[in-house]
């Protein structure tokens, strides 16, 4: 009949196979939250392998940075850049993880607002799987990053007192701090769900306090309502661990506290925060 | 058990949407093995009423149960179970077509080796083994949908929402992905559609249910609602145009619908109401026919045409089915 020969011609070649694969699938299975929050990172790894143009933010900005604030400012703040250079470095390296922090916002920002987000919450998988395995991706950038500002810090001259250990204290510190604001960005992407907006919103709320910190320079000079804002803000703790971490100054003193206490408490504000609102999505 | 239980039990969903009342009241129960069709006009309410089946959306008002689960209570175990091929492909565009389905496998639970196992199966019964490795951003329209309710499909779920498979496709794309849901349902997968073209919900659901305004206004077999509408449409050509007027009063007093007259001088046809007892279609054509040749009016052609489901929409809803409209129905809800 010619109907049938019609509909054969057109049919998908491969198409007879997929009787035999659509068979009764048995009792559904559960993606472990682990194994649901690890595929979801190893996608974002995979999202970089495809377009490693990804990565330009957690090279570029370090590289910045470093570079930039180390020969503009140096000279005029602590003497000598190579003098700066402890003071300066580990202040960079949370200033560049901390401006990168946003990016996984706004990609999740873009995540929510695709067809493979509706894909994704229609499974049966543990809600912050989504949040959590982005979050593993960010780990992986922002350890990009950090070698980066390290490798150059020694290239220009900087030669961590506290060694190794220290600096892979710091870095670690540093990354859980970052960590921390990734949920902050993560909650601020389910409520706007654009892009553009959570990188605007990022830079204006993140600009002020980078440079109101004691990363640059020590407050001493600065009005006093400043120097006390300086004193709260937690990058002035982290930027303050960074340099005891890694210039064994001070070990692991008062500074690496404050900071532990301020990234659980961002911790906890946002990430049942971004949940909440992930849940609630559609 | 859920067993014996229908795959889609729903009682009064209402879906509010600002000032719009996307679902108004929508009474739903899809037999198991069904392919059910929802056919409705852009803004109907068919994705949302989809959403919230799927459990993506909650309902404001009224209950539903999808294989004998509360969609309310009992989501994550409804989830397990079911699979959504949305309007817009919902795929990574970064990710490979192999890497897009070992990721949906490793989160419907698969080993690694048995999402990889499954993705080339798929791949191949999709025919794009040749793209697998290729970033899915680059697929055609078609290759994207494929893809995409090959997705649905790395482990087979009992039932399957399939938002509007054809929107924007070349004929032969959609013959083949109506070929591929006939198989999938063959197979034994309960599957819902939703579409706003007549013809694929002619082609492929056993049970249609027409949609309007977040209404559902009719709802039976392909068949049954073409018989709502009425039993078809008398035409006829004849061989002279001066004998139309004469054919005109001769037709109208035999059948009870209007006649209208076509843009073609030779030709008339007449609407068909539907009499208590179909065999009496045949008679009354038939009388209309012998007093016409009484008449002496040469006829050429005379057919009797079933009514198509777009007559069949203009008649349930009152204005006709457009899929021109542009307004993409609550996309970003």
């Amino acid at each position: 009949m010619s109907t049938t020969t019609a509909t054969t011609s057109r049919a998908v070649p491969g198409a007879h196979r997929l009787g035999g694969l659509l068979a009764p699938a048995g009792p559904p299975r559960r993606a472990g939250a682990l194994a649901a929050s690890a595929t979801f990172g190893w996608r974002s790894m995979l999202k970089i392998k495809h377009q490693p143009s990804q990565l330009t933010d957690v090279i570029a900005i370090p590289v910045v940075f470093t570079v930039l604030f180390t020969y503009i400012f140096g000279g005029a703040i602590g003497g000598t850049p190579g003098h700066y250079l402890t003071v300066l470095l580990p202040g960079t390296l949370v200033m560049g993880i901390t401006a990168c922090t946003m990016y996984g916002g706004a990609r999740l920002a873009q995540d929510v607002t695709t067809g493979v987000f509706d894909r994704f919450r229609s499974l049966s998988v543990w809600r912050g799987a989504l949040v959590l395995g982005g979050l593993l991706g960010d780990a992986g950038r922002y350890l990009l990053a950090a070698a980066i500002v390290l490798i150059l810090g020694v290239i220009i001259g900087y030669r961590p007192d506290a060694g190794a250990p220290g600096v892979i204290a710091a870095v670690a510190l540093v990354i859980a701090f970052g960590l921390s604001l990734s949920w902050l960005w993560a909650a601020v992407a389910m409520l706007v769900r654009n892009p553009a907006a959570v990188m605007s919103l990022g830079l204006a709320v993140l600009l002020p306090p980078t440079f109101a910190s004691n990363i640059f320079v020590q407050p001493r000079t600065m009005p006093g309502w400043l120097q006390a804002f300086v004193k709260v803000n937690p990058i002035s703790h982290v930027a303050d661990a960074a340099r005891d971490l890694m210039n064994n100054a001070g070990g692991a003193g008062g500074p690496v506290i404050w900071s532990l206490i301020a990234i659980a408490a961002i911790t906890l504000i946002f990430a049942p925060l971004t949940l909440h609102l992930y849940s609630k999505q559609g | 058990m859920t067993g014996d239980c229908p795959a889609i039990e729903a009682r009064g969903l209402v879906k509010v949407y600002g000032e719009t009342r996307a679902l108004d009241g929508i009474d739903l129960t899809v037999r198991r093995g069904q392919v059910f069709g929802f056919l409705g006009p852009n803004g109907a309410g068919k994705t949302t009423a989809i959403r919230i089946l799927a459990t993506l959306t909650r309902p404001d008002g009224g209950t539903a149960r999808v294989l004998g689960l509360n969609v309310a209570s009992e989501r994550n175990a409804i989830r397990a179970r079911v699979a959504v091929t949305g309007q817009f492909a919902s795929l990574d565009d970064d990710l490979t077509g192999y890497e897009n389905l070992i990721v949906f496998g490793r989160l419907r639970g698969l080993s690694r080796a048995a999402s990889k196992r499954r993705a080339g199966d798929l791949l191949a019964a999709f025919d794009l083994t040749g793209a697998a490795s290729r970033p899915v951003g680059g697929y055609s329209g078609g290759m994207r949908r494929r893809l995409d309710i090959g997705a649905s499909l790395i482990v087979t779920p009992d039932l399957l929402f399939l938002d509007e498979p054809t929107t924007g496709m070349d004929p032969r794309s959609q013959s083949q992905v109506w070929e591929l849901v006939r198989q999938i349902a063959v197979a034994g997968t309960t599957v819902l559609l939703t579409t706003q073209y007549l013809e694929e919900a002619d082609q492929l659901a056993e049970q249609i249910a027409v949609i309007d305004h977040g209404r559902i206004v009719a709802e039976g077999t392909s068949a049954q609602l073409k018989a709502q509408v009425g039993s078809g449409t008398l035409h006829v050509r004849l061989l002279d145009g001066r004998q139309r007027s004469e054919a005109r009063a001769v037709l109208g007093g035999t059948l009870e619908g209007p006649v209208h007259l076509g843009a073609d001088p030779l030709t008339l046809s007449v609407p068909l109401a539907t009499p208590a007892d179909p065999a009496d279609v045949g008679r009354l054509v038939g009388r209309a026919l012998t007093r016409l040749s009484e008449a002496r009016v040469a006829v050429a052609e005379v057919t009797l045409g079933q009514p198509s489901l777009h007559e069949a929409f203009l008649a349930l809803t009152g204005h006709p089915a457009s899929p021109a409209a542009t307004d993409h129905e609550d996309a970003n809800s």
